[in-house]
């Protein structure tokens, strides 16, 4: 099963215990926007096959939002961040680049 | 190709068995081809039967990583039904059954097809309200179904519990013409018939590249070297997005797992495919006695073709609800497949950004009931550069443009 750590509530939480919301970091586009551009915030997902950025909520727990850094293909956490970053901290980055030398990085 | 009959069996039988031709050869990769396809399950294989069948196209390869229906195609719970509420599902879904009920003479090919009956149990008045609502579509769309009675549900499969405390059965919607198919066996019938038309199946070849000049595409390449072509047919369900990311476009997809199960074998005691949308399990026994078990997908992005074992537990516990005497059954065998689900839970079969390269995927939950309409229609699409009436409303632009085949709602949850 996989276990994420809640950086809120330093929980280490089972999956049962949470629940998943999909890609992290999605640009989000108001009225007004292109069909271009509503269509990358609601529908074109990267899905890559190796490091994830994700959004998950310990549902079941204290109730916050948090992205956890994963591996799609290995199923490997790198770690946790709160929801509210812009995108994942570098040091989680370097991290995971140190694991996944052929990793293309963040975008 | 030797033709499968009674007669060759008798004739084989003089030799004792030892004259049996492979069934499909085991070729070498040409320089180039007019057509490639990636993808070597269920849709791949139909996809270059019908090139070959409806349009005369033969000089074809068809590209698998591993083995020949060695994914989502061998990993599936081979229910097939047509009962859909949107005109451009329906008519797809069910072009796809009525070639079923035909393929082993098509292919000369057992497919084991068996319209035993589909039955999509309404357990909530919403679920009756939106049955009904099917069933007076389908009539419209000239697939037969209709809303059956708790009684006749009760008649149809006498081990269900229609009296369910928390979720009574309260209705169905009955399609008698559905059933189930031997999934190995459609992939191997249609490789088979591939072969015979000349076309090469080309295993243990993995894309890594494609390559492309002026916006059209020129080739691949593979772990067994550059194979040049004119056309590209995509077809890789779960992986669908990384081959896409090759060729150098996005796709409105997420690729999750999708788990399946199988009981010990116990003597006949169901003749019918049962559904239950609203606890989210569905069952029907094999030919081996085994009672087959589907049920929702895992919620986040998975490669591993593992499931998590919560989702089959929570499968299991309405399940045994609905059918109390599989409650002491042991459980043998489970597994997960990689599904590619898009936006609105419809498949793409369309052009692309990219020239003379195509896409067909996102069949989520549901693509083994569709593999030979899907595989007719993409040769349409890839024979004529334009895709045919089955294909038109299932091109990737619909999420920008907001025309949505919006079965995910209509269908409740299983698909």
């Amino acid at each position: 099963m996989l276990t994420l750590e809640c950086p809120y509530c330093g929980i280490m939480a089972d999956e049962t215990e949470l629940s998943p919301g999909y890609e992290a970091h999605l640009k989000r586009y108001g009225p007004g926007s292109s069909d271009e551009e509503f269509e990358a915030y609601m529908f074109a997902r990267k899905n890559p096959k190796g490091v994830h950025f994700e959004r998950w909520r310990h549902a079941y727990g204290c109730g916050k939002w948090f992205s956890p850094a994963r591996d799609t293909a290995t199923l490997e956490v790198f770690g946790t961040y709160p929801a509210q970053s812009a995108g994942p901290p570098q040091a989680l980055q370097d991290k995971i680049k140190a694991k996944r030398p052929d990793w293309r990085g963040y975008t | 190709m030797k033709r499968y009959s009674a007669f060759a069996l008798a004739r084989e039988a003089l030799s004792n068995h030892m004259g049996w031709e492979r069934a499909w050869a085991a070729p070498q990769p040409k320089a180039a081809y007019d057509v490639i396809i990636i993808g070597a399950g269920g849709h791949g294989l139909a996809t270059a039967y019908y090139l070959g069948k409806n349009f005369g196209i033969t000089n074809v390869a068809i590209l698998e990583k591993g083995w020949l229906g060695g994914g989502n195609t061998g990993r599936n719970t081979t229910i097939i039904r047509s009962n859909y509420l949107q005109d451009s599902s329906a008519a797809i879904y069910e072009k796809a059954r009525s070639l079923y009920e035909t393929l082993s003479q098509d292919l000369n090919y057992n497919a084991m097809f068996s319209p035993r009956g589909v039955m999509m149990l309404a357990q909530t008045h919403h679920e009756v309200r939106g049955y009904q609502r099917t069933a007076h579509a389908n009539a419209l769309q000239g697939v037969v179904t209709e809303f059956i009675s708790p009684q006749r549900v009760k008649d149809l499969c006498p081990i269900l519990n229609i009296d369910g405390p928390r979720y009574p059965v309260l209705g169905a919607l009955w399609q008698a013409r559905g059933g189930t198919g031997r999934h190995d066996a459609v992939a191997w019938g249609y490789a088979r018939a591939c072969s015979a038309m000349g076309m090469d199946i080309l295993q243990n070849c993995e894309v890594k590249g494609i390559t492309s000049a002026n916006g059209m595409v020129t080739g691949v390449d593979t772990t067994k070297g550059y194979i040049g072509t004119k056309k590209i047919g995509i077809v890789v369900a779960g992986h669908s997005g990384q081959v896409a990311d090759m060729a150098g476009f996005r796709l409105p997809v997420e690729a999750v797992a999708l788990q399946a199960l199988v009981s010990e074998p116990i003597k006949p005691c169901m003749d019918v495919v049962v559904m239950a949308n609203t606890v989210h399990g569905y069952m029907s026994q094999s030919d081996k006695g085994e009672m087959v078990i589907g049920g929702g997908t895992d919620g986040f992005n998975n490669f591993t073709q593992r499931g998590s074992f919560h989702h089959i537990e929570e499968t299991l516990r309405a399940l045994i609800e609905t059918f109390p005497i599989i409650s002491r059954l042991k459980m043998l065998r489970q597994w997960g497949g990689i599904v590619d689900m898009t936006g609105d839970r419809s498949p793409i079969i369309s052009k692309t950004p990219v020239g003379n390269c195509f896409i067909n995927c996102g069949w989520g939950t549901g693509g083994f009931k569709a593999i030979p309409g899907s595989g007719w229609a993409m040769a349409e699409l890839m024979a004529k550069g334009e895709p045919g009436p089955l294909a038109a409303e299932f091109d990737m632009w619909r999420f920008k443009e907001g025309r949505f085949i919006d079965e995910s709602v209509a269908a409740g949850v299983a698909h």
